[in-house]
């Protein structure tokens, strides 16, 4: 095997020592001045200071938001919104490179992902919305759709931009103006996006961004908005959704998930460890859509584990900025203990654990790939999303079972299915309860493609045709 | 009128395709506008509940099944049983509302009319909200609505017949099955169209009819984990009905708030999911990921 000599991303974004709250346009501080600090999760340093929204912060951007939406943003033609969101998506691209790096700082992934990935799909699903702004009535959901009015929109860590561009596009092409909640532990490219905003003179009070962690996104959902669109844990969704009862706020929720990635006998096997590997370590498996669940059918059960467990010894987990890393940096220490904890009570259980033989840093939020094998369908890591690079491995014998396996949860947000039979492969894809199956393939994501959930994993698509009734009367 | 006897008719559940009682015994009287007492209705209880969410769920694999084709037929056979006793119907309605005659007629009329608007909705919703979707990379990628599974629905109070039939024809079209808690002060129109239903080849236990009190079993069916949908058009308590979104949001339903009015799309639409599918067209996505 070769060693590989660091390639470290030489570009170095400006990141400011500290930034407020973006309100009407303007950076502000909070009300009551509270701050908080962003941390590179793979050094463990504080890269920045920034404030944290309270109540009067969140009433002050909903209101500013009601302004532009009746003033400036709702009487716009389609066109001419558009034509701002076509202008985001090129500056976006114009400093893809800075965005790409400073996601990485902020979050951890490595730079390979966002480089290829995270960004270059963000600026797409602007892009893409652009062109519906006026296009609206020829959606096929009614003949006059109509804006919402104002959303308030919460949104994870482990994809901030690209969430973020799933969130605004779509609800700005749609005549919507947006009041959105970055998650505490990585509103860096939030925050640089509405300075991209300023540079594309975006009417003021369109695009409020208000950093904070759970009480300022509780505040939003109380708050005086049209609609709330979350995304992020089942726990939370389920209280928005209780929050919201009986008052006339619309919502979309985009949940947890524990997918099952199904690989018949008849699959091309190297091409399924590949999607193996990706479903569940692409982006440290910090994924709602991870294939979390191998299940795999009992007569090449063996030869898949150890093509798995030799492909698995060969990715490189380290410095999220090496162009050559697979495997950066959990995003924060909650969240690795979470995966110590839940991963404990898989070796507790009886699973048995595999790790790769990889040196970590010494310093920041690291945890090993990890396989575990001999799992049931009873066990905490069979049920429980634990949102890690942790594969939990189960066997079927017949089709039928692999699909009672893949169904049992409570989740239903994606699937994966590995044959080179296709009738085989639309037999599967019709029984799976999940709102995206992969078939051949694990983890592919596009603007032109609606995605979301079934039973818990929440309700309501983002992207294609399909993701515009989130955001419209019609 | 001859001085014959009338045989009076027990209205009882319609659950799993058969006729059951209230497993509970209990019965309530149900009277007209003006007071007259029409009927006992059998007093569903919470077993009773469960009973008819487990026999929709058993019916909802095998009917989502069938073809739309199928499903389009049964649908308008439903409405061929209904026209064949419409004037039994009006008779009922205007017993129940105290409508005249005319006016009852016609609404069941319209009913009848529903199922066949429905009817042929079966092998067309999908192709109008679904479709291919231009993705940028070799997949073929395709969206289709799925139906949500089984659809707790809480009928109108006021309109007892059409008012069900508007909330029931969508979600069966669509291929989920349905828990419907009929009408609470009027629900001998509903039972009595368990009977069209149980004669229209409509397969049992996918459309489940219970009478009895809404504050009682509602909740029941609000909280149940193997619901998937809730159409609250029938609550007209805006606290009961705030109380059972919250209910349904334990388990992330699907929930149609009272008031909501909808084009037969918006119906159709409320009960069903989009499921994606990626496939690769050509080998070079087949190679995977980024890895």
């Amino acid at each position: 095997m070769f060693e590989y000599a660091p390639a470290p991303e030489s570009v170095r974004p400006q990141i400011n020592e500290h930034y407020g709250l973006f309100v009407d346009g303007e950076f502000v501080d909070a009300e009551d001045g509270a701050v908080f600090k962003s941390v590179n999760p793979s050094t463990e340093e504080a890269l920045f200071t920034v404030a944290e929204a309270g109540e009067a912060d969140v009433a002050k951007a909903v209101a500013a938001a009601r302004r532009a939406q009746e003033a400036v943003w709702g009487p716009m033609s389609g066109s001419e919104r558009g034509k701002y969101l076509f202008r985001i998506a090129r500056l976006l691209q114009e400093k893809a490179r800075e965005f790409a790096v400073a996601e990485s700082l902020d979050n951890g992934k490595p730079i390979k992902e966002t480089r290829d990935f995270d960004v270059p799909t963000a600026a797409q699903h602007f892009f893409y919305h652009a062109g519906w702004a006026d296009k609206l009535a020829y959606a096929g959901l009614g003949p006059d759709p109509r804006p919402l009015g104002v959303v308030g929109q919460v949104i994870p860590w482990n994809f901030p931009l690209l969430m973020l561009a799933w969130k605004i596009a779509p609800a700005l092409a749609c005549g919507n103006t947006v009041v959105l909640k970055p998650a505490e532990t990585t509103p860096l490219t939030a925050l640089m996006f509405a300075e991209l905003c300023q540079e594309a003179d975006l009417p003021a009070g369109v695009v409020n961004i208000l950093p904070g962690a759970g009480a300022t996104g509780a505040a939003l959902v109380d708050s005086a908005v049209d609609k709330i669109a979350f995304t992020g844990s089942t726990a939370v969704g389920r209280a928005i959704a209780r929050t919201v009862a009986g008052s006339t706020k619309r919502l979309t929720l985009e949940l947890g998930g524990k997918a099952a990635n199904i690989v018949f006998d008849d699959a091309p096997l190297d091409q399924a460890v590949e999607g193996i590997v990706n479903g569940i370590f692409f982006n440290q498996g910090h994924v709602c859509c991870a294939g979390s669940r191998l299940l795999v059918q009992e007569s090449v059960a063996d030869e898949v584990l150890e093509r798995l467990k030799a492909r698995v010894e060969t990715l490189r987990v380290g410095d999220p900025l090496d162009k050559n890393t697979d495997i950066g940096a959990i995003n924060s220490a909650e969240q690795l203990s979470r995966i110590r904890a839940l991963t404990e009570t898989g070796a507790g259980e009886g699973a048995e654990a595999w790790q790769p033989a990889c040196d970590l840093p010494e310093r920041g939020f690291w945890f090993r790939p990890t396989v575990f094998t001999g799992v049931q369908q009873s066990m905490r890591i069979a049920q429980e999303e634990i949102f890690g690079p942790v594969l939990s491995v189960l066997t079927f014998r017949t089709p039928d079972e692999a699909i009672a396996k893949a169904n049992n949860t409570p989740y239903g947000l994606s699937a994966g299915v590995w044959t080179e039979k296709g009738s085989k492969i639309l037999w599967a894809a019709e029984r799976l309860r999940a709102g995206v199956v992969w078939a051949n393939t694990f983890n592919q994501f596009d603007a032109a493609s609606p995605f979301g959930g079934l039973k818990e994993s929440g309700y309501g698509r983002e992207g294609g045709r399909q993701g515009l009734e989130a955001y419209l009367d019609v | 009128m001859s001085d014959r006897l009338r045989v009076k008719k027990t209205y009882k559940l319609y659950v799993g395709g058969k006729f059951p009682r209230s497993e509970s015994g209990r019965s309530y009287p149900v009277s007209g506008p003006d007071g007259t007492e029409l009927a006992n209705a059998a007093l569903a209880s919470r077993k009773d509940a469960r009973d008819a969410v487990a026999a929709a769920r058993k019916a909802q694999r095998p009917w989502a099944g069938q073809t739309a084709y199928l499903r389009g037929q049964i649908l308008y056979r439903a409405a061929e049983m209904l026209e064949g006793r419409a004037g039994q119907f009006a008779e009922e309605l205007a017993d129940a509302t105290g409508a005249e005659p005319g006016q009852a007629l016609s609404t069941v009329e319209s009913a009848i009319d529903r199922l066949v608007h429905y009817a042929g909705w079966t092998d067309k919703y999908a192709s109008v909200l679904g479709g291919a979707n231009p993705v940028a990379g070799p997949y073929f990628n395709h969206t289709k609505p799925e139906p949500l599974g089984v659809v707790a629905v809480v009928a109108p109070q006021d309109d007892p017949l059409l008012g069900l039939v508007e909330a029931v024809a969508p979600a069966i079209a669509a291929g989920n099955t349905v828990v419907v808690l009929a009408s609470e002060a009027k629900p001998l129109p509903a039972l009595s169209f368990g009977e069209v239903l149980a004669t229209s080849d409509l397969p049992g236990g996918v459309v489940n009819l219970l009478s009895g009190k809404v504050a009682e079993v509602a909740p029941h069916l609000a909280a149940h984990a193997d619901v998937n949908g809730l159409d609250l058009g029938g609550v007209a308590d805006a606290d009961l009905a705030a109380g059972l979104e919250a209910a349904a949001a334990e388990t992330l339903k699907v929930v149609r708030r009272p008031g909501k009015a909808g084009s037969p799309l918006d119906l159709l639409r409320q009960w069903t999911e989009y499921k994606t599918v990626w496939h690769p067209a050509g080998m070079a996505a087949a190679a995977g990921g980024a890895y």
